[in-house]
C-alpha cells in the first residue's frame, strides 16, 4: 500500500492579468514518478513554485503527508522535505560544488564553516545515489550534466524526499538523458517521490508512472503511462490534433551557395572552439548541424554571420568572400539570421513589435525619408507580417517584452524571413517554444527551402535536426565529425557521433 | 586551387604575436629601458646617494650610484620586452616580468628623484610607514565597498559616507568633549562609526527598498555629505570655537617596536590604523569562513539561487551594506580624529574613490584590496616625499602639483592597464525582487 506524500488541493494562483493556475489538484504517491506535462505557459512552473514555497497560492491547500502546510519561503518547503531542481540551475558559478551544496544549510564547527564534514557527507550521498560530484570543483567549470548532479545532491543534502525536477532533460544529450533516467529510477527505489516536469512526450512515456496534463492553467487530463500514447498526450496538451511529422517533399538542391573552408574561431574566453571546419550548403537544401552544446556551434554561427571574428579560414557566400564582413553587409547580401539567443541578439525587448519587425530595414526608402521614420508604413508592414506569421498580441505598438517566447520568436522569424532571401542561418529556432509554435516555425523553414533558399540549421534537438534536414553534419570539438544524408541517419548513430565524435566507439567498447 | 591552398595555409599558420594589453605593456617597458640607457643614465649626476633607514642625525643606510641602478633596471626592462615578444616557451615568464617591471618603477622613481635633487639621501623606512598610514582610510574604504558589492549593492557613496562620518564625529567631539578629553574622543569615534552605518542604511533603503539606481543613490550620498558637512562645520563646529583638537595618540606594538633602527618607525601607529588590520582580517574571516559570509557572497552572485535555498536576500543585503557603512565610519574618524584633530571641508579628498579602485585592483578580495590600498597609499606618500626633495630637471623645478596628482595617475594606470580583467560580483547593481 503506497502513501500519498503530497497533495495539491484545488489551488488557484493569479498574477496581474493572468490566471496561472485555476483549481488545480494533484497527488503524489510515495516512490512514484509523476509527470507534469504541458506547453509553455500552461502553469506547470507556477504550480511547482507554490509547492516549493516561492509563490503563495491565492486559494486552495497544499498538504504534505496529510498535514496542511503554509510556506512563507522555500526554507519552509525545504524543512518539509521538498527539494527542487530548477530548469535554470540555481547555482553560483564562482562557488565550489561544496559551497553551493551547503549554502543556506551550512555545516559549522563553532562559528566557522566546516567544509571537511560537508565534503564527507557529499561523498556519502554521491555514493549512495550514484551521483558523482567533486566537492572542490568550481561549478562554473562543470558541464551542464555535472551541474545537474550538483543540483540533485543539493536537494538530497537537505534530506528531501519529495523532488521536483523542472525540465531536467532540456539541457542533456540523448545519452545523458538515459543516464539521468537511471538515476531518477534509483532515487524512487530508495523511497523518493518525484514530480517530473517536461514537454517532451518521448520522455514522459519512458519514465512516468502517472501523468497529469495542464493546459492554460487547468488540469485537462490525468492518466498512467500505460494508458497513453505520444499522440494522445500531444492532443491533450495543445487541445487539438497535432501533426508530428514535418510534411516535406524531397529536396531539389542546386549549386553550393555557402562554402566554409578551414574556419577557426574563438569563444569569449579566447579558447579556440571552431577548429578548422569545412561545410557546404546548397541552394534549396536544409543542412542540419547536430551536436552537444558547447562544441563550437555558437561560435560557428556567429563567425559566419559576422558577429565574431574568424581567426583562420574563410567563409564564402554566393561567390563572395564574406569573411569578417560586418553583420549588416552580410544581411544585405541576402543572408538572414535567426540567432540562438533571441533576447540578446534577436530583438530589442523594450521596443514595440512594429519597430522590431523593421530592425533590419528601417533605413530603406519605404520606411524612412530624409532621416525621418515613416510610421504609417512601418505600422502597415507590421500589421501585415503579424497576420502572416500569426503573432498573437494586443497590437503592433505593444512592447515586444509583453509577448510569450513563442510569439517573440515568430516576430524574429517574420522579420528575418521577409525580403530578398538567399541564405538562412538559424540556431535553436524552437528552443523553449511549445508544440504549436514549433510546428509553425518548422513549416516556415521548409517553405523557404522549397523556394530555393539554402538553410543552415543548428540545433541541439536531435528530433528537430532529423525532421528538417536533408543532410546532417555532426559537430564535435569544433569541426564536423561526419556528414550523412538525412535519409540514412538514425537517432542512435547520430547520438554516438555527438557523444564521441566517431561512429565506431561502441565497437571499441565491446572489445 | 589557390583558394584552398590559401585556406589550409591559414589553418596551419603558427599563432601570431598579437598586440594586446600584455605585449603593448612589454613594448612600453622596452622603450622606457632604451630611453633610460641612451638618454638618462649618461646624463645623470653620478655622485653617491643614500637610502636612509632612520631619522637623522647619522642615520644607517645604503649608499648607491644612481647611473648603475638606472642601467640595472633598464636592462631588466629590455628583458621584459624581449620576453613579451619571444615565441612560445619563454612567453610564460612575460607576465611575471611585467609585474616585476611595474614594481621596479618604485626604486626607479626614487633613484631618479634623488639623483635630480640636491639631497644626498632620504629616509625610506619612514616612506614605507607613511604608506601604511595613508593606506588606512583606503583599506577601510575598500572593505566598505567589499561588503556592499559582495552582497550585490554597488556603492560609490563610500567617499560621502566617510566624509559625513568624519564631520559628524568631529562635531560631537567639538560640542560635547570640547575637542580634548580622551573619553569623549573615543565616544566621538563611536559616533563616527554609527554615522557611517546610518548613511549606508540610507543607501540601502534607497537601493534595496525603493530600487533606486545604485550609482545615482551613491552620487546623491556623496553630494549630500559635502553639503551636510559644510553646513555643520560653519554652523556648529565653528561656533564652539574648537576647530582643532587633540587626536588619538600613537600606540607601539610591544617588542616589535623596540627592534633597532626600523622598529620604532614601522611598529608605531594610531589606534584606528591598528584596527584597520583587524577589520581587514575580520572581513576575510567572516566573509570566507563563516556561513553568513557565504550567504552574503551568494546574494551578490545569484540572489535567485540564494532565495530558493530559503535565504532572505533583502535582509542579508541590508546587513552587509550597513556593516560596510560602519567600517566607512571608522575611516571617517581616522580623517578627523587620528590623522589630524579637526574637520575641513572635503577632507577625504577622493579617498573613497581611490578605495574603490583598490577594491577593483584587489579583485573584490580583502587582502587584494588591502594590497591595492597599500599601492595607492605608497603613491600618495611618495608624491609628498618627492615634493620635499625638490626635484630639478635641467634647472626647472618640477611643480608640487605634479606630485600631488601622482596617486590619481597611478590609479588610472593600474586600473586601466596593469590589473587586467577584474570581474566583480555577478549580480552587483541589479535590484532584487522577492517572489510572491
Amino acid at each position: 500500500m503506497t502513501d500519498t506524500v503530497l497533495e495539491v488541493d484545488s489551488v488557484t494562483k493569479t498574477f496581474p492579468g493572468v490566471v496561472a493556475n485555476e483549481d488545480v489538484s494533484l497527488t503524489l504517491d510515495e516512490g512514484e514518478i509523476h509527470c507534469l506535462l504541458g506547453e509553455n505557459g500552461a502553469g506547470k512552473s507556477t504550480l511547482v513554485n507554490m509547492v516549493f514555497g516561492l509563490y503563495r497560492p491565492d486559494r486552495g491547500t497544499i498538504r504534505v503527508r496529510g498535514q496542511d502546510v503554509y510556506f512563507e519561503d522555500s526554507g519552509d518547503a525545504i524543512a518539509q522535505g521538498i527539494g527542487m531542481v530548477h530548469q535554470h540551475f540555481q547555482l553560483i558559478p564562482v562557488f565550489t560544488v561544496a559551497e553551493n551544496i551547503i549554502l543556506g544549510n551550512e555545516v559549522t564547527k563553532g562559528a566557522l564553516l566546516d567544509l571537511d564534514t560537508a565534503r564527507r557527507r557529499i561523498h556519502a550521498l554521491a555514493e549512495r545515489y550514484g551521483l558523482a560530484v567533486d566537492p572542490d570543483a568550481r561549478v562554473g567549470d562543470l558541464s551542464v550534466g555535472e551541474q545537474q548532479r550538483v543540483e540533485l545532491v543539493k536537494a538530497l543534502f537537505r534530506d528531501a524526499d519529495i523532488l521536483i525536477l523542472d525540465e531536467p532533460t532540456a539541457v542533456l544529450t540523448p545519452g545523458e538523458v538515459d543516464d539521468f533516467f537511471g538515476v531518477v529510477r534509483s532515487l524512487t527505489q530508495q523511497g523518493k517521490s518525484i514530480i517530473f516536469i517536461t514537454h517532451k512526450l518521448r520522455e514522459v512515456l519512458a519514465v512516468a508512472d502517472r501523468i497529469t496534463v495542464l493546459r492554460a492553467g487547468k488540469v485537462v487530463g490525468s492518466t498512467t503511462a500505460q494508458g497513453a500514447t505520444q499522440q494522445s498526450l500531444a492532443n491533450l496538451m495543445v487541445g487539438r490534433d497535432v501533426v508530428f511529422r514535418v510534411e516535406k517533399a524531397d529536396a531539389d538542391p542546386g549549386v553550393p551557395v555557402v562554402r566554409v573552408r578551414g574556419l577557426r574561431s574563438q569563444d569569449d574566453r579566447g579558447a579556440e572552439t571552431v577548429t578548422g571546419l569545412d561545410v557546404e550548403v546548397r541552394a534549396g537544401e536544409v543542412f542540419g548541424i547536430a551536436g552537444v552544446e558547447g562544441n563550437g556551434q555558437r561560435e560557428l554561427v556567429e563567425a559566419i554571420c559576422g558577429m565574431r571574428p574568424a581567426t583562420g579560414g574563410r567563409v564564402e557566400m554566393l561567390g563572395e568572400d564574406i569573411t569578417d564582413w560586418n553583420p549588416r553587409r552580410i544581411n544585405q547580401l541576402g543572408v538572414a539570421h535567426i540567432p540562438e539567443n533571441r533576447s540578446k541578439h534577436g530583438v530589442v525587448a523594450q521596443y514595440s513589435i512594429a519597430d522590431n519587425l523593421v530592425l533590419n530595414r528601417y533605413s530603406q526608402a519605404k520606411f524612412s525619408a530624409r532621416g525621418v521614420r515613416n510610421t504609417s508604413a512601418i505600422n502597415a508592414e507590421a500589421a501585415a507580417l503579424m497576420e502572416q506569421f500569426d503573432v498573437r498580441a494586443t497590437g503592433a505598438s505593444a512592447a515586444l517584452s509583453t509577448l510569450s517566447g513563442g510569439n517573440q520568436q515568430k516576430v524574429v522569424a517574420a522579420r528575418e524571413l521577409t525580403g530578398e532571401l538567399r541564405i538562412l542561418v538559424v540556431a535553436q529556432p524552437t528552443r523553449g517554444l511549445d508544440v504549436g509554435s514549433i510546428e509553425f516555425i518548422h513549416r516556415q523553414i521548409i517553405a523557404l527551402r522549397d523556394r530555393g533558399v539554402a538553410v543552415l540549421l543548428v540545433s541541439a534537438e536531435l528530433d528537430e535536426i532529423m525532421a528538417l534536414s536533408d543532410r546532417i553534419g555532426v559537430m564535435y570539438r569544433g569541426r564536423l565529425a561526419a556528414t550523412v544524408d538525412a535519409a540514412d541517419a538514425t537517432r542512435e548513430a547520430l547520438g554516438l557521433l555527438m557523444a564521441t565524435g566517431s561512429s565506431s566507439a561502441t565497437d571499441r567498447e565491446k572489445q | 586551387m589557390t583558394t584552398l591552398e590559401h585556406a589550409s595555409s591559414l589553418a596551419h599558420a603558427p599563432q601570431r604575436v598579437r598586440l594586446d594589453r600584455g605585449t603593448i605593456t612589454s613594448l612600453l617597458f622596452g622603450l622606457l629601458g632604451v630611453a633610460l640607457i641612451a638618454g638618462v643614465a649618461p646624463a645623470i649626476d653620478s655622485t653617491t646617494r643614500r637610502f636612509n633607514l632612520e631619522r637623522p642625525p647619522d642615520p644607517a643606510g645604503i649608499g648607491f650610484h644612481p647611473p648603475t641602478w638606472i642601467i640595472a633596471i633598464s636592462v631588466f626592462y629590455l628583458i621584459t620586452a624581449i620576453l613579451g615578444f619571444s615565441p612560445h616557451a619563454a612567453r610564460r615568464w612575460a607576465g611575471l616580468s611585467r609585474v616585476l617591471s611595474a614594481l621596479g618603477l618604485v626604486p626607479l622613481a626614487l633613484v631618479l628623484s634623488l639623483a635630480l635633487s640636491d639631497n644626498a639621501g632620504t629616509n625610506v623606512t619612514n616612506l614605507f610607514s607613511q604608506s601604511l598610514v595613508l593606506a588606512t582610510p583606503l583599506a577601510l574604504g575598500a572593505t566598505t565597498g567589499l561588503w556592499s558589492e559582495r552582497s550585490g549593492i554597488i556603492n560609490i557613496g563610500i567617499e560621502g559616507t566617510m566624509l559625513a562620518s568624519a564631520g559628524v564625529g568631529y562635531m560631537t567631539y567639538a560640542v560635547v568633549g570640547e575637542a580634548s578629553a580622551t573619553g569623549w574622543l573615543w565616544f566621538s569615534i563611536l559616533i563616527s562609526v554609527l554615522a557611517g552605518g546610518l548613511v549606508a542604511a540610507l543607501h540601502a533603503v534607497l537601493s534595496i527598498r525603493f530600487g533606486v539606481n545604485q550609482i545615482v543613490s551613491g552620487v546623491v550620498i556623496n553630494l549630500f555629505a559635502l553639503g551636510l558637512t559644510g553646513f555643520l562645520r560653519s554652523e556648529v563646529i565653528f561656533r564652539t570655537g574648537n576647530t582643532s583638537g587633540v587626536s588619538t595618540s600613537d600606540v607601539g606594538l610591544p617588542l616589535l617596536s623596540s627592534i633597532p633602527v626600523v622598529g620604532e618607525q614601522l611598529f608605531r601607529g594610531g589606534p584606528i590604523y591598528w584596527m584597520m588590520y583587524l577589520v581587514v582580517f575580520g572581513t576575510w574571516l567572516v566573509m570566507f569562513r563563516t556561513p553568513w559570509g557565504l550567504r552574503v557572497r551568494s546574494c551578490g552572485e545569484n540572489p535567485h539561487a540564494a532565495e530558493t535555498l530559503g535565504i532572505n536576500v533583502l535582509r542579508v543585503r541590508y546587513q552587509s551594506v550597513i556593516l560596510g557603512g560602519l567600517i566607512a565610519g571608522l575611516a571617517g574618524a581616522w580623517f578627523s580624529m587620528e590623522s589630524q584633530g579637526g574637520f575641513e571641508d572635503n577632507m577625504t579628498n577622493a579617498a573613497g574613490f581611490i578605495a574603490l579602485a583598490a577594491l577593483i585592483f584587489g579583485k573584490w578580495t580583502p587582502w587584494g584590496a588591502f594590497g591595492g590600498a597599500l599601492l595607492f597609499g605608497f603613491s600618495r606618500a611618495l608624491g609628498t616625499r618627492l615634493q620635499f626633495l625638490g626635484v630639478e630637471v635641467s634647472g626647472f623645478e618640477i611643480p608640487s602639483e605634479f606630485f600631488q596628482s601622482l596617486p590619481f595617475v597611478v590609479t588610472l594606470i593600474v586600473v586601466a592597464g596593469a590589473v587586467g580583467r577584474s570581474v566583480g560580483p555577478a549580480a552587483a547593481g541589479a535590484p532584487f525582487q522577492k517572489s510572491r
